[in-house]
Order: structure tokens, then C-alpha cells, then sequence
């Protein structure tokens, strides 16, 4: 975990670096109107492709860390139950020190059902399963702002057999990156 | 052992999409044979005229419906009571086209064993109203016979989820003459009618979270309700029609509150963490049934307004949910679900006795239609959903199987003044 911390900072920082580059570009120009390489410029322009380079792969870095975390965005449930599960604290904190490192990032966490029980219910059901896995990622680290909550209950199944396997794909919530 | 009956309706006034097929097993303990003579006049309005009204018949179970063989009395003065051995009550009349697109029904009933007309009536309508008409005569032949009002001209609402297409649709109790009142590809959820049937309440999700929304039959205007942080769900129409419960999570979990029908006054009803949800409401609007958890699984329970008191009604093993009560105030029907399976139950306030109505399948949302003699409900044939009904003593049931989608929610309408 330490490793993605460091990795998240660096992109960070380089990012920042990053944004600086093109105040650069447009004076570079200004000032030498020759078409002449020197070996100053060769050097700023060495430069000015590294930090690009760096920036890009800073860039590759941060989406791969997101596409991992939005691969690995679902937490289960047992039957009627709304409690988040031991087996998926690692998926919590993983998502939850992503949003404690970027906090201008919004998620929306978006908690559902199996249909055993009534719609409505399952509506409620949902909602709190949503809440719980809100409340896990503050404690993880997430700020609550960062974190919005809905219930889909019954209405939106992954899958739509009537057998566990289904079912338990249809007790979930999911961290949501897109929804804004 | 029971009896399959299966009818396989074509109808010729409506468009084919609408096309339906119905499937009714067992029967009243006693059915009256009835013979339907097909009504003077054109012979293809007659012909659809008359299937209608014996197809209303026919799913009471309380008809056994007796080929007229031929014969063809079109008034009281032509029957000749020895040939229709078998026979207790005849309906006949006559079909009149006046000027326009308007028809003139005129029938009698007739009971053969007396001797006598029990009844004679003129219904007036377009000629392309010719299921209602149906509908209508259906209507007074079922009181005549039985006491109980008809429920053949009301409606019913329902939700159909056709490949991530939504639809809150309107049709008549026989699933015909279906109009959708609104398409949305995120869900719908849980229409409820006003208690005199002119407005839909319901819940969509198509600003991304659950809202409720209120929509006129007449004119189609519809308005936000409710639209508080978290989800605005399950609306319940006082009987005076002024205010709704409904449930809301604003506050954390989902709770029950009250607010006036232009959603003004706002009164939280329980508290707490547990879910309560799906309100429904007694006749005199005093108090209302609805599901929570709090006591461990899903059951249901009433809170009474005045002292906002709590007391739980079932206790079966398995959960219960989707109460609601019978037109009389005496019973409230719910959905039990027991060992992987959901049944459909009714409960005696009184003596606080269950009866199971149904075999037992994806039986879900049951509710009563205005005379109390029918349950609607939804459940699954083939891995669909459908509409279903069932007599409220379980003798009679009828499957209705739509050509497209999952049929969800279903809520029979009132009455209509």
C-alpha cells in the first residue's frame, strides 16, 4: 500500500509540474526567432520532452490506477443483510485512500438487491446497503462530501436467473467514478 | 380437481399489441349456468360484444357459460322457457347503430327457472367503445346475480420493464385497452391511484434517484412531488385524497412521513433505523399498514396517527411484505415469502388468521379490486413476469400473459364516479 501512495504522490506532483510547460513554450519562441538549434535550447528542449514524458506517464499511471480501482468497484452482501462484509475491507480501503489522496474526486455509490422481498423494500435495502459502504469509506479515509449515495433496490439486476449465483451478484454496491 | 378453462382472446377493436392471452384453473363452489345469446344487430359488433361480457363471466368462476345451440331470442317475448333445460339465466338484447358512432345496447336477463326478466337496461356509447359497453353490461349482470358490485369497467396500473424500456400503463381489469402513460429507460416503481381514480402516484428514477410523481389520467399534466436528498419512494393516498404517506430517506433510513398532495405539511410518522416502508391506508384514514423490519425479518404492522403507536399483525415464519387492505376494512392481503417461495396471503384483522390463496411462485404486489372479491397480483410464467388474479376465497385463478416484457407492480383502481 505504501508503494501506491508514493506512486499516487509522485503522479501528483509531476501532473503539477506538468501544467507549468506550456508558459515555457510560448516564450522559448518569442525570444529566439532563429530557426538555429543551440545548445541551450537542445538542453531546454530535452528537457521540456523528459518532463512531457514524465507527465504522460504520470498521466498512464493515475488511469491505470483508476481503471483498477473501477475494475474492483463492487462490494457483496449476504441475504438481507446491509452490513459490509470482512472479504471486501480491501476493496473499501483501496477506494477509500484513492478518494483520501484526490480529494476533488466525487463517487456515488449505488447499492442494490436481489429480488427476494418486495421492490420497495429491496428499495430500502439497497439504500442502506449504499449508506453502509459510504460510512466504510469515511472511516477508510474518503471525506463524507466526497461520497454520495442511491438505492436502485431490486429495479437494476446484473443478472436476472432466480438462483444464488445470480442472486449474489444482484447484493452489491457499486463505487461509481462516472455517475457525474 | 381442478378445471383448465383456457381462452385465447383475439381482439378486433383494439390494435395487436395489445393481444393477450388468458388462463383461468378451478371454480365457485357453486356456478350458475348462464347462457349469452348473441344480440340482434351487426354480427361481428354482437360477436365481440358478447365474448367480452362472457369472458368478464367466465373469470369470476361463479358462471358456467352454456351454448345457446342455435336458438336466438332477442327479447324476453321469444324465449320459450322448455328449451333451455339446464339453463337458469339467459342474456339477450339487441344491438341498435344510431346516428354517428353511437350504438344502443339494449339487454335483458332473464331467469328461466321463474320465468321472468330479472332485468332490462339500455347502454349508450361509441361504437368503438364497444369492450366498454361489454364491460358495463358485464358490470350489472355480475351485481344482479351476485349482490356484489362488478369490477369489469375499472382499471388497473401496472409497470412493464421490456429490455431496459420502462412503461407505467393503464388498462382495463381484463389487461385489454392498455395506454402507457409514461416510457423512461431508467425504473419505474409503485404506482398508486388516488382514491377516485383520476391521478397516478408514482416512483422514477428518471433524474437518476427515486422520486415521486403525481400524473392526472385526464389531462396527462404530472408533477414532482417529492424530490428530498436520498430516495422518495412508495406513495399511499389518504382516502380523502389530500394528503400521501410515503417514504423517505432524508433523514438516514428509510422512515414513513405524511404530506399534504401538494406536498406541503410534511410529518415524519416512525423513527429509527429499521426500514419501514410500503404505508397503505385503513378506509376511515385513521391508521395504516406497513413493512419493516424492525423486529428482526420483514413483517407488517400498523401505526395507528393519532399517538403514532406501533403493533406488529404477522408473525408467520418467512417474511411478509406489499400489505393491503380489503374494501370492507376486514382482511388485508400481503405477500409472504417462506422457504424460497412467495405466496400470496390474506389476514383477518380480528382473529388475526392466515390463509394462503395461492400455490406459491414469484407472487408479488397482491391488491384488491374495489368489490373485494378478487386479488391482482404479479408473478412469473416461463421466466416472465405477468399479471395474475386470484378469487379472495383462492378458489379461482386466472394468469394473464402480455405478448411483450415483464409486467411489474400491478395496483387495481377504484371505482369510477
Amino acid at each position: 500500500m505504501k508503494k501506491l501512495i508514493l506512486a499516487i504522490f509522485l503522479a501528483n506532483f509531476l501532473v503539477a509540474c506538468a501544467s507549468n510547460k506550456p508558459k515555457e513554450e510560448v516564450v522559448a519562441p518569442a525570444t529566439t526567432p532563429t530557426s538555429t538549434t543551440t545548445s541551450s535550447q537542445a538542453d531546454a528542449q530535452a528537457a521540456a520532452d523528459a518532463q512531457a514524458a514524465a507527465a504522460e506517464a504520470a498521466a498512464a499511471a493515475a488511469a491505470d490506477e483508476l481503471a483498477a480501482l473501477k475494475s474492483k468497484n463492487s462490494v457483496h452482501f449476504p441475504f438481507d443483510v446491509d452490513a459490509v462484509q470482512d472479504g471486501d475491507r480491501e476493496t473499501i480501503l483501496m477506494h477509500a485512500r484513492y478518494l483520501a489522496t484526490n480529494p476533488k474526486v466525487v463517487v456515488r455509490v449505488e447499492g442494490n438487491a436481489d429480488e427476494r422481498g418486495s421492490s420497495e423494500y429491496n428499495l430500502a435495502l439497497g439504500q442502506r446497503r449504499a449508506l453502509n459502504t459510504k460510512r466504510a469509506l469515511v472511516l477508510g479515509g474518503a471525506n463524507a462530501m466526497q461520497v454520495e449515495t442511491i438505492s436502485y433496490g431490486e429495479e437494476k439486476p446484473r443478472c436476472t436467473d432466480h438462483n444464488e449465483a445470480c442472486w449474489w451478484q444482484n447484493r452489491r454496491a457499486d463505487i461509481n467514478y462516472d455517475a457525474q | 380437481m381442478l378445471r383448465w378453462i383456457v381462452l385465447c382472446l383475439v381482439c378486433f377493436v383494439w390494435p395487436a399489441h395489445a393481444e393477450l392471452s388468458i388462463e383461468i384453473t378451478g371454480a365457485g363452489e357453486r356456478q350458475t349456468p348462464v347462457s349469452l345469446v348473441r344480440f340482434a344487430g351487426d354480427p361481428l359488433l354482437a360477436q365481440s360484444l358478447l365474448e367480452v361480457v362472457g369472458n368478464d363471466l367466465s373469470r369470476t368462476g361463479l358462471f358456467k357459460l352454456i351454448d345457446p345451440a342455435g336458438k336466438l331470442p332477442h327479447s324476453v317475448s321469444e324465449v320459450r322457457t322448455a328449451e333451455w333445460a339446464g339453463v337458469e339465466t339467459l342474456l339477450l338484447g339487441t344491438i341498435q347503430e344510431l346516428d354517428g358512432e353511437q350504438l344502443a345496447v339494449r339487454f335483458s336477463l332473464f331467469d328461466v327457472v321463474r320465468n321472468a326478466e330479472l332485468m332490462a337496461q339500455v347502454v349508450t356509447a361509441k361504437r368503438t367503445h364497444v369492450r366498454a359497453i361489454a364491460h358495463r353490461i358485464a358490470d350489472m349482470v355480475y351485481e344482479r346475480m351476485t349482490g356484489s358490485p362488478g369490477v369489469f369497467s375499472t382499471r388497473i396500473i401496472y409497470v412493464n420493464r421490456d429490455q431496459g424500456v420502462y412503461r407505467l400503463v393503464v388498462s382495463d381489469s381484463d389487461g385489454y385497452g392498455e395506454q402507457s402513460l409514461l416510457t423512461s429507460k431508467e425504473p419505474i416503481m409503485s404506482p398508486s391511484w388516488s382514491p377516485d381514480g383520476r391521478q397516478i402516484a408514482y416512483v422514477s428514477f428518471e433524474r437518476q434517484r427515486a422520486m415521486v410523481y403525481v400524473q392526472s389520467l385526464d389531462s396527462a399534466q404530472r408533477r414532482l412531488l417529492a424530490d428530498f436528498p436520498g430516495s422518495n419512494s412508495a406513495p399511499a393516498w389518504t382516502p380523502d385524497g389530500k394528503q400521501l404517506a410515503m417514504v423517505l430517506t432524508r433523514d438516514g433510513s428509510s422512515n414513513l412521513y405524511l404530506m399534504g398532495s401538494q406536498g406541503q405539511g410534511l410529518r415524519r410518522l416512525t423513527q429509527g433505523y429499521a426500514i419501514d416502508t410500503e404505508p397503505t391506508f385503513t378506509a376511515d384514514g385513521k391508521s395504516l399498514l406497513f413493512t419493516s423490519d424492525r423486529g428482526g425479518s420483514p413483517q407488517i404492522y400498523r401505526l395507528t396517527l393519532a399517538d403514532e403507536s406501533v403493533q406488529r399483525l404477522t408473525f408467520a415464519s418467512g417474511s411478509a411484505f406489499s400489505p393491503r387492505i380489503s374494501p370492507e376494512g376486514k382482511s388485508f392481503v400481503y405477500s409472504l415469502y417462506k422457504e424460497g417461495v412467495f405466496y400470496i396471503a390474506v389476514q383477518d384483522f380480528e382473529t388475526g388468521q392466515m390463509q394462503i390463496l395461492t400455490t406459491g411462485g414469484w407472487e408479488k404486489k397482491p391488491s384488491f379490486a374495489p368489490n373485494g372479491k378478487m386479488i391482482l397480483f404479479a408473478t412469473e410464467v416461463a421466466g416472465r413476469g405477468i399479471l395474475s388474479t386470484v378469487s379472495s376465497d383462492g378458489r379461482v385463478k386466472q394468469k394473464m400473459v402480455a405478448q411483450r416484457g415483464d409486467i411489474r407492480e400491478p395496483m387495481w383502481g377504484p371505482f369510477l364516479k
